[in-house]
């Protein structure tokens, strides 16, 4: 039976009162609302509860960074193998500082170095709510990391040489629409940890902030106001109804992307997602040239190939249909310098975000069973460069990598 | 020994359109269901992509998306003298599995039946007197009128973004449309699909000969609808793999493309795939639906109890699920008592072959829909005066090819050709583009006659041990005076198109079980308002067992000249409003009787 949150919430801030762990400050309903919507937008639940699990936040969900793999802890309020026992401080700290319980160094795959721009307030309210969901017992090893990497104490010198502390501070003379986008932006919802590219290291590259990056075969694209692979042609309207829905008439998130729209952002408030755009729109891109045309016998190949078996669904034109297939003349994924994301989907298929605004959740079917690596190159550099887009062409061998194979 | 599972508001057997729909408004009202279906998930993206859909030697011919007859069967014969066997590939109707059920598969033509048509028995003894009709038919009235089903209609054309042209807008007749439907409050949600060479050509003819030709109304989309749930679908591209195949781009309506996606994201709905319903369960006094056991995939055995129990599988299953459960009387053709698997039907589908000069006429039957077509309706139902003509019943009839797919157009040739050889090259060659072959063009309805039924085979079992169903079936001089009369009305239409051949193909007795004919099987669980002749009241509801209601074809008194998808679904929302408006605050019966 479905109940608003709201009852929902009430009832679980009830059965709390008479846990003995809580604290007094933390029985506060409007304090346990604040946090439930920051961890929504903080996102926590995409690493500390498992997929398809009805333990939310008992953690154990691998996370893959470039350094081995890491678990995400058990955040319930279990005193054992939660954080139960943990005080406000120690909480605090985890959360803007990175340092865990007994002062031991956190891994940056917890996204400390954005969630640092919370305010105490900010982290208290989270910790308040974190205290009333059910506590779960689930040991976790969160250190999985091989050798060096599995030493805690080089993130000394990690957090030295990329990690800025500190409270959100607004920008002056920015209106308070653009100042709470960059708080959302720049802090919790910590969009760069994704779209900001990294550094051998896995240090973020601060001069390219919202630039673009490569995760788990994917292109987080660049998300700045770039007119050729940003979000130069986006209206801020557009951006709203993406995070809102998943869905805009150029694109469809899916992939970890869908992932974020449906356990957080489509959770937020209008004025919030609004706030994102403003902040957004406002990032100036990099300028660079629009490239040549592509080979003409490629673009020929890709054309008939295109014709064949992608027009039943995107047109021949690449023009969108609403809800369903998006389209691709004009999409900034489609044209993106980096082919990542489009050879994959073209490659593996994937499925678009459900979300209640659109329920639909329509997929794009796999080719690579279907394609070889050579027709996988050609029909991506013709809907690159048709109907008016421009990027370079995809080569053969940029597929056959997207396969795992060597060329 | 059967495992007994924590009891659920309401257990629904079947996950295809009927199930689908009550799934979405129980839900809706808040119950906990669950829906166990006996086939697989079916998803469009993965399980009928574009890349491979087409493909009509896997689906066509091989039966790729439907029941396999080792899972369930049937036993077939044309009368009581005879000795059933059993069926071991589908021929005349295909059944469907998995989620989605039929839905995924059919052709997506949305007729509406004819308000008439409910009333059969009382308008035509009314209008011919009782004498005219032959004394082993047994028609009757459904209990239910048009415009009490009129808003459900339309809810079900809304969902599926249904594309036609209105013929009757509240009472007055609209030019383009159906001038002889019943009224429909609003117009179709989507405009009438684009229509083909053939097809308009069709229309020219019959509108020379002095009828009124008209879209046939369709589910598959003249262009992207998102529909009242919030799910979208996309414009039809004519491939012309409809029916036997799943839609890849999302064109058609099925329950995938309408319904589940919204389904799924309930937190008070379950679907269990793969899992068979052997058996409805009933309280010791048997006027108590307890649940179902079924068996999953691995043949484990469990039982799942419910407080109310929906029975939505195909029309022969619910018959024979309703028999094996105990449920009602048996009927027996000699006594002519009993209700459960009484006035079983089927459809009288005919067709008219035409063949063109190839050198004036290319028709290009390659682009084309499921329920593409343009049609008249002078000839159906009670459209016209049959006193002179001696039959009853009637069907529309258009120009509805739906594929110009090479396994199946191929062998379309003018009468005398040969089977093989040079001269069949020839043949086919000259003939491909340019022959009108709609194969149902003609589609007839049928009546319901006393040794038309089903009961339960007293040798066969399936592989649970249970008995098979048995159908005894034949085609009766009505319907064959009147597949005579139709086919002929057809051909002339066709002729009048140009043709330089035409070869009328009228349905011609006795009944085969093995050549394709339609899949609306109708009857053995019928609606009505006695309960000697018929099994549920008019809200679907189960005379003997209140808390179960049967979905489905299954309550059809008899066959209309129309497909029943629209009229299925339609029974399903006004059934599920009764139970949601009426039966949850006061479970019993609706209706005494």
């Amino acid at each position: 039976m479905r109940r608003p949150l709201a009852l929902v919430l009430a009832a679980v801030a009830l059965c709390s009162c008479n846990a003995t762990h809580a604290a007094e400050d933390s029985q506060d309903f409007s304090q346990i609302e604040k946090g439930r919507y920051l961890t929504i937008v903080s996102d926590c639940a995409a690493c500390h509860t498992q997929k398809d699990s009805d333990q939310a936040f008992a953690g154990g969900r691998p996370i893959a960074t470039p350094f081995g793999t890491l678990l995400a802890s058990n955040v319930t309020p279990d005193r054992d193998t939660g954080i139960g026992a943990w005080t406000d401080d120690e909480f605090v700290n985890a959360l803007t500082k990175g340092t865990g319980r007994h002062g031991a160094h956190l891994y940056p795959a917890m996204p400390y170095n954005y969630l640092t721009k919370l305010s105490r307030d900010d982290a208290l309210a989270i910790r308040a709510y974190l205290k009333s969901v059910p506590p779960v017992s689930h040991q976790v090893t969160a250190n999985q990391l091989p050798f060096p990497f599995d030493i805690r104490l080089s993130m000394v010198a990690w957090n030295a040489l990329f990690f800025t502390p500190g409270t959100f501070r607004p920008t002056e003379g920015k209106s308070d629409e653009w100042n709470r986008g960059a708080f959302l932006v720049e802090g919790p919802m910590h969009c760069g940890a994704c779209h900001t590219p990294k550094n051998f290291l896995g240090g973020t590259e601060t001069s390219k902030a919202l630039q673009g990056d490569k995760l788990e075969g994917w292109l987080a694209p660049n998300i700045t106001n770039d007119f050729q692979r940003g979000l130069g042609h986006w209206s801020p309207d557009e951006i709203v109804a993406y995070l809102k829905t998943g869905h805009t008439a150029l694109a469809a998130a899916s992939g970890p992307m869908g992932e974020e729209v449906a356990l957080s952002s489509s959770r937020m408030t209008d004025g919030d997602l609004h706030a994102i755009a403003t902040y957004l729109k406002d990032q100036p891109g990099q300028e660079q040239p629009l490239l040549a045309a592509p080979p003409a016998n490629v673009t020929k190949a890709g054309a008939a190939i295109y014709a064949d078996e992608c027009s039943a669904c995107h047109g021949p034109k690449g023009t969108s249909v609403p809800g369903l297939s998006p389209g691709l003349a004009g999409s900034s994924s489609v044209q993106s310098t980096d082919p990542t994301t489009l050879v994959h989907v073209v490659l593996q298929g994937t499925r678009s975000v459900a979300t209640d605004a659109a329920p639909t959740a329509p997929a794009m079917p796999s080719f690579g069973w279907l394609l070889d690596d050579d027709q996988v190159a050609a029909v991506t550099t013709y809907v690159r460069n048709a109907w008016g887009n421009a990027a370079p062409a995809v080569a053969a061998k940029d597929v056959a990598r997207a396969r795992g194979r060597n060329p | 020994m059967s495992r007994k599972l924590p009891p659920k508001d309401v257990v629904i057997i079947g996950l295809g359109w009927t199930g689908s729909i009550l799934a979405q408004e129980m839900t809706d009202q808040g119950l906990d269901v669950v829906a166990i279906e006996r086939g697989p998930w079916r998803d469009t993206a993965s399980d009928f992509p574009p890349s491979y859909s087409p493909d009509e030697l896997r689906y066509r011919l091989r039966h790729e998306l439907f029941l396999r007859p080792a899972q369930a069967s049937l036993t077939f014969r044309n009368n009581l003298d005879q000795t059933a066997l059993p069926v071991r590939t589908w021929g005349a109707f295909m059944l469907g599995n998995g989620a989605g059920g039929a839905g995924v598969h059919w052709n997506a033509e949305t007729w509406r039946f004819a308000p008439n048509d409910f009333q059969m028995k009382s308008h035509l003894t009314q209008r011919y007197g009782a004498k005219f009709l032959p004394e082993d038919m047994t028609i009757q009235d459904w209990g239910i009128r048009y415009d009490e089903l009129e808003p459900h209609y339309d809810r079900f054309e809304y969902l599926c973004g249904t594309s036609g042209t209105a013929g009757n807008l509240n009472g007055t007749i609209q030019d383009g449309g159906n001038p002889f439907e019943g009224p429909r409050s609003r117009p179709y949600p989507t405009p009438a699909q684009k229509q083909p060479f053939s097809h308009t050509l069709f229309a020219e003819a019959a509108r020379k000969l002095g009828y009124k030709p008209f879209p046939q109304p369709s589910g598959n989309l003249s262009q992207a609808y998102t529909n009242p749930l919030g799910v979208s679908m996309g414009p039809c591209t004519y491939c012309g793999f409809c029916e036997w195949f799943g839609c890849a781009n999302y064109s058609k309506a099925t329950p995938q493309t309408t319904i589940l996606p919204v389904l799924l994201r309930k937190p008070n709905f379950e679907a269990r795939m793969e899992c068979e319903v052997t058996r409805i369960n009933l309280a010791p006094d048997g006027k108590r639906a307890t649940g179902v056991t079924y068996v999953d995939s691995s043949g484990e055995e469990w039982e799942q109890p419910a407080e109310l129990v929906l029975l939505c599988a195909f029309q022969l299953f619910n018959v024979q699920l309703l028999l094996l459960s105990g449920i009602g009387s048996p009927y027996d053709p000699k006594t002519g008592q009993g209700q459960i698997g009484r006035n079983f039907s089927h459809q009288t589908v005919s067709t008219a072959t035409g063949f063109f000069d190839n050198t004036k006429f290319n028709f290009n039957p390659f682009i084309a829909s499921g329920s593409i077509g343009m049609c008249i309706d002078e000839f159906n139902g009670d459209n016209f005066d049959h006193g002179p003509l001696g039959f009853v019943g009637g069907g529309y009839m258009g120009q509805v090819q739906s594929n110009g797919r090479p396994i199946e157009t191929a062998v379309q040739l003018p009468p005398g050709t040969p089977a093989w050889g040079a001269k069949w090259k020839q043949a086919t060659k000259d003939n491909y583009l340019s022959t009108v072959y709609a194969g149902t063009g003609v589609h007839g309805s049928c009546a319901s006659y006393r040794t038309n039924y089903l009961d339960l085979d007293p040798t066969w079992k399936d592989r649970f041990g249970r008995p098979l169903l048995r159908m005894t079936m034949d085609l009766h001089e009505n319907e064959l005076k009147m597949s005579a009369f139709l086919t002929n009305k057809y051909a002339e239409i066709i002729k009048a198109m140009g043709a330089s051949q035409v070869a009328p193909q009228p349905r011609k007795g006795p009944y085969d079980i093995t050549k394709y004919q339609t899949s609306h099987l109708c009857g053995g669980a019928v609606m009505g308002t006695d309960p000697s002749n018929s099994a549920l009241n008019k809200y679907l509801q189960s005379w003997d067992v209140p808390n179960l209601f049967v979905m489905g074809a299954s309550a059809f008194p008899q066959n209309a000249g129309y497909n029943p998808t629209n009229t299925v679904a339609a029974l399903a929302y006004w059934s599920a409003a009764a139970i949601r408006t009426q039966y949850l605050k006061n479970p019993g019966r609706l209706i005494d009787a």
